[in-house]
């Protein structure tokens, strides 16, 4: 074989692993959305249909109209981004306060409250499970979408500061003195100068937030036991009915589930990354 | 204390009037400069510590009581009765104890491997295919990386249906003889993968592993991107073959990453939840528990035990405490904590 046909076989080889690696990972995802477009008689059967054919809108109306648990789809999607968004806009909040107090200041105990940060976001979350469910009902809170905002803000702040603080640090420091020397306050420089240059990064850390609230599922599934108060993850289960499944409803919602997050994740995925291995891709 | 209060916010504050001719405006906010810090510092600190700190502190002091019923109900609650090491010794007394810490552990070390095989195997990959090509299979594992637990669990439960699954449908499209074979048998039509704990976590691994390898992968691949090429050359001009390349360079550059990763994935890995409830229907099969399934199920089956619970939950954050002491050492090493 001569050199440059063995280069040209490598290069077939290494693109064939490539489309492998697509399909392995794509697959699961593109057998949600075709069973929730599948009609039923596709969908409980031995054989193997590739796409819906024709596709059908069943499922997709059904769990709207009919729903699930006594509550149409939208229930949960709204109860899902009521929490999400209040706990994410709560979150940054404190979260950019604290990474630039992190970021800008050298102060005592500085390094204290980054291992600090480090150790809490490593703590389960469904360790904290037991005593935070006491917590709440003791404060009333059980069954009410806003004692899942709190926990869920508390759950996110950790990492929060952690990525954010690198997108203050990255803002030039002379930007601040000059705003100083203007005259300019401190709430003035922080608010029309850092800011403005920090928000891209927050959005980035946002949206973080974001997908890891309307992904969780463990505090969901504990606090809340009114039905009309359910999160989309706990909704879910509602379709494994005690003999058999609705798998076109489920899919129908767990497609519906997915959409928001895959969006979101397209956008920030660089940024996850580099915040999630911080330090240490950058040697 | 209504009038003392009234003083103590400065009601009458005698620099008031100076302010407006203050040459140094970052007076203006009354805040001496070396407080400023710990005034920004202090709403997330307040969140960090009534939300995560307090809970762990009341999780070791719940374990060491009997808290049930009676005890978290809103209306007059009794307080909870000191037990002692009493949960703890009817934790490692149980046989749940033993399986469901086999469970943990077999599951973490099994899928920390495979994910990490496959995630640095497909960033190396991603690396030598061309950019179009690379774009194309980074959007398609974003696809799996970005899909929300639960949905992950239904979608592999279904995947794994007995009877009209894609996975018993596939295995049946094997020649007999080599199903067989490998397997022992050749008909896999309703070969039912949840109610035998070792399938139940066969499937969970897939699950687990499928939905976290991209995170690996991407996370490689942006490590060997930012190491110069100028290595490879020089290595490539001393004639040096594509293994030695991976083990002097490319390995020893990547190592902090790896340490990373390996220790993030382990901690992910141990207490997995969501997709374990979700694929075992609930706390149902007591032998597929793990440690969080099972402080989840003896602090919220009735009668509720939750006492019992938080101490199971003592012992994991305490395995996961001593995992993330390493992570902790690596970070510090790494990036400027100081």
């Amino acid at each position: 074989m001569s050199p440059l046909a063995r280069k040209r076989l490598g290069r077939v080889a290494l693109n064939a692993a490539g489309v492998a690696v697509f399909l392995f990972a794509v697959f699961p995802v593109y057998w949600m959305v075709a069973t929730a477009f599948k009609p039923n008689d596709q969908i409980f059967t031995t054989s193997f249909i590739p796409f819906p054919d024709p596709p059908s809108m069943d499922h997709v109306s059904r769990v709207f109209t009919q729903g699930v648990a006594g509550n149409s789809i939208w229930r949960y999607l709204l109860n899902s981004t009521i929490v999400a968004l209040s706990a994410v806009v709560i979150g940054a909040v404190f979260a950019l306060l604290a990474a630039t107090a992190v970021a800008r200041f050298r102060f005592r105990f500085r390094t204290s409250f980054l291992i600090l940060l480090l150790i809490v976001q490593m703590v389960p979350a469904e360790a904290l499970l037991i005593p935070l469910f006491t917590m709440v009902k003791r404060l009333g809170l059980y069954d009410q979408l806003l004692g899942l905002i709190v926990i869920n803000v508390g759950l996110t702040l950790p990492f929060s500061v952690w990525m954010l603080r690198t997108f203050v640090a990255a803002v030039p420091k002379e930007l601040e003195e000059a705003s100083w020397i203007d005259g300019a306050g401190r709430f003035t420089t922080f608010w029309r100068v850092l800011f403005p240059l920090v928000a891209p990064g927050l959005v980035a850390t946002s949206i973080f937030s974001f997908i890891t609230t309307w992904n969780e599922f463990v505090f969901a599934l504990t606090l809340i036991g009114d039905q009309g108060k359910y999160t989309m993850p706990v909704a879910l289960q509602f379709f494994v009915g005690q003999r058999s499944t609705d798998w076109g409803g489920i899919m129908a919602a767990s497609t519906l589930m997915t959409i928001p997050v895959l969006i979101f994740f397209l956008l920030v995925q660089r940024r996850m990354v580099s915040g999630l291995v911080a330090g240490a891709v950058k040697g | 204390m209504a009038q003392t209060s009234t003083v103590a916010r400065g009601g009458g504050d005698p620099s008031a009037p100076a302010r407006r001719h203050s040459p140094r405006p970052r007076r203006r906010t009354g805040l001496p400069n070396w407080l400023v810090p710990y005034a920004l510092l202090l709403p997330g600190l307040l969140v960090i510590a009534a939300l995560l700190l307090y809970p762990l502190y009341q999780m070791v002091d719940m374990s060491f009581h009997q808290v049930g019923l009676r005890q978290i109900r809103a209306i007059n609650p009794t307080p909870a009765e000191f037990v002692g090491l009493d949960n703890y010794n009817s934790i490692f007394e149980s046989d749940l104890f033993w399986t469901s810490l086999r469970n943990t552990v077999v599951f973490a070390v099994v899928t920390v491997a495979l994910t990490l095989l496959l995630g640095t195997l497909v960033g190396l990959l991603l690396n030598k295919l061309g950019p179009k090509m690379s774009t194309f299979v980074v959007v398609g594992i974003m696809a799996a990386w970005a899909t929300p637990p639960t949905a992950q669990a239904v979608v592999w439960k279904w995947l794994f249906d007995s009877d009209a699954g894609v996975v018993n449908w596939t295995l049946n499209l094997l020649p007999d003889w080599l199903s067989n074979l490998v397997f022992g048998r050749s008909d896999w039509s309703g070969q039912p993968w949840f109610n035998d704990t070792i399938t139940l976590y066969l499937v969970l691994i897939v699950a687990v592993v499928w939905a976290s390898f991209p995170f690996i992968a991407v996370s490689v691949l942006a490590g060997l991107k930012s190491i110069p090429s100028e290595l490879y050359e020089a290595a490539r001009m001393d004639g040096a073959t594509a293994l030695s390349t991976f083990r002097k360079i490319t390995f020893p550059l990547l190592k902090p990453v790896f340490s990373v990763l390996v220790v993030l994935s382990t901690i992910w890995d141990f207490k997995v939840f969501t997709q374990l409830y979700l694929l075992a229907g609930g706390t149902v099969n007591r032998d597929a528990f793990n440690l969080s399934l099972w402080s989840y199920a003896e602090a919220f089956s009735s009668p509720p035990k939750m006492g019992l619970g938080a101490a199971i939950a003592v012992v994991l954050t305490g395995i996961l405490l001593v995992i993330t002491f390493v992570y902790v050492r690596n970070i510090i090493k790494t990036e400027d904590v100081r």
